[in-house]
């Protein structure tokens, strides 16, 4: 479903993420680990068609990102950053945002956003405004807000790194629930190898601006394909 | 009584229309300027700040010196009506307007940009969203440019020429006022146009402070 082929980004000049080969095959899930400042954000804005590469090529569906118009495949995809970046308004209103770009139904809105919300838990907060919920409900509206788009790419940057131990456990598991239930195709990204582990189908390690290795978190752990793999997984929350 | 009317109908009538063009070149400009990153970005940023200090008296000289009849707008015949004084002010707020959306849009998330697009909003729409979450500086910005234009005097003055029953503005009257020794009168008109700024004012406001309210109402109770 997604190629990355010699794919070079780069920014104020300098280079940010060096990828020769990387495949997404549809309904997987990869979970990329990598230290602060890896490359995963510029991957996933990449992935996004929000950052332009300086060399090679991103393919979806066969196609290259650069012969995508940019909203078309946009509308295919969905992103979910760290922060909740949601917009002051409702609950329910935050979750129709993308549905409402896409031009959708009124009364199809309506009953997809009652769908994700209720799927998320979120339904008693409905009509709540954005700015009174707390960072896990805010989390999960952002979530719903991703799902009520039925993407057929999801985009998860760190999502709950900024949420308490039980509810990042919580979420993690509904998500994870969520994206194989639907056969979505997912890139998560993480800074734990556990996290990693539970929702990846492979895990991807990107360190100084480049893929070190692909595979199974078990494969990862026992044969690190060099050094900086092995050190960083020795720095990493088990 | 009816020329006091005629004047204040005017008064509000060219700030108005100046401050609406001002927001129609402003918002866009300034939504641009803070969106986007491209070469020589930052010398027309300090070139829009320059602007927002612009003294009226200068913008009536430029203003009027391209109207004049001998002048390169002068076959518009335009010199001495409220066209004239509304193109005066509309050079004095537009920068203002432009200059506070800039810097009320660049203090949002950057990263809310990204996250509407990766919702797959437009770029009209991003920028509908944008403009509705800085929706309390913008209205500031409102309020600012209106401020600069119905309390100035000396473009009205000098692109308007104070004509009697047909550019004479509140500013202008007083000055008239004043300088025939008139002062109850200069003075009734200074009360006239500080109450009808603070009720336009007032009125953004309550509107602006509406908004702030509705972040801040209390939590409904969680249903046991």
């Amino acid at each position: 479903m997604i190629e990355v082929r010699n794919l070079l980004i780069q920014r104020n000049g300098r280079d940010v993420l060096n990828i020769d080969s990387l495949d997404i095959q549809r309904g997987e899930t990869l979970a990329v680990v990598g230290p602060n400042g890896a490359g995963k954000t510029t991957l996933l804005l990449a992935l996004a068609h929000l950052l332009k590469p300086a060399r090679g090529e991103i393919r979806f569906d066969g196609k290259s990102l650069a012969n995508w118009d940019k909203l078309e495949y946009r509308r295919k995809i969905s992103f979910v950053f760290q922060s909740p970046l949601l917009l002051d308004m409702t609950v329910e209103q935050n979750v129709a945002l993308g549905l409402k770009f896409r031009g959708v139904a009124k009364a199809e809105v309506q009953s997809r956003v009652e769908r994700w919300v209720k799927s998320l838990g979120v339904e008693s907060l409905a009509q709540r405004r954005a700015s009174q919920l707390s960072g896990g409900e805010a989390q999960r509206v952002s979530l719903a807000r991703a799902f009520v788009l039925n993407p057929e790419l999801m985009l998860l940057d760190e999502p709950f790194a900024a949420l308490d131990s039980p509810t990042r456990v919580q979420l993690l598991e509904d998500l994870s629930a969520l994206l194989r239930k639907d056969h979505l195709t997912a890139i998560f990204v993480t800074h734990n190898l556990k996290e990693a582990a539970q929702m990846g189908d492979r895990v991807a390690v990107i360190a100084g601006g480049e893929l070190k290795q692909v595979g199974t978190a078990r494969q990862i752990k026992s044969k690190p394909a060099d050094e900086t793999v092995k050190a960083f997984l020795r720095e990493l929350p088990q | 009584m009816t020329e006091i009317f005629q004047i204040t109908a005017l008064s509000l009538q060219v700030s108005t229309t100046a401050t609406l063009v001002s927001l129609l070149i402003g918002l866009p400009f300034g939504t641009w300027l803070a969106l986007g990153s491209f070469r020589g970005r930052n010398v027309i940023l300090s070139i829009i700040n320059t602007g927002m200090a612009l003294p009226p008296v200068v913008v009536g000289l430029v203003v009027a010196i391209t109207l004049w009849r001998s002048g390169p707008l002068g076959d518009l015949r335009l010199i001495y009506t409220p066209i004239a004084i509304i193109i005066a002010q509309t050079v004095i707020a537009a920068p203002v307007v432009t200059g506070l959306t800039a810097a009320a849009l660049e203090a949002l998330d950057p990263r809310l940009q990204q996250q509407l697009l990766g919702l797959g909003a437009s770029r009209v729409q991003m920028a509908w969203y944008l403009w509705r979450e800085a929706r309390l500086p913008l209205l500031a910005a409102l309020m600012a440019g209106f401020g600069s234009v119905i309390s100035e005097v000396g473009a009205s003055m000098m692109v308007g020429g104070n004509i009697r029953g047909q550019t004479r503005v509140l500013t202008t009257a007083i000055v008239l006022e004043t300088s025939k020794g008139e002062f109850e009168k200069a003075l009734a008109l200074s009360a006239l146009l500080l109450i009808l700024t603070y009720l336009i004012n007032l009125a953004l406001t309550w509107i602006q402070q509406r908004g702030r309210k509705a972040d801040w109402q209390p939590a409904p109770r969680k249903s046991s």
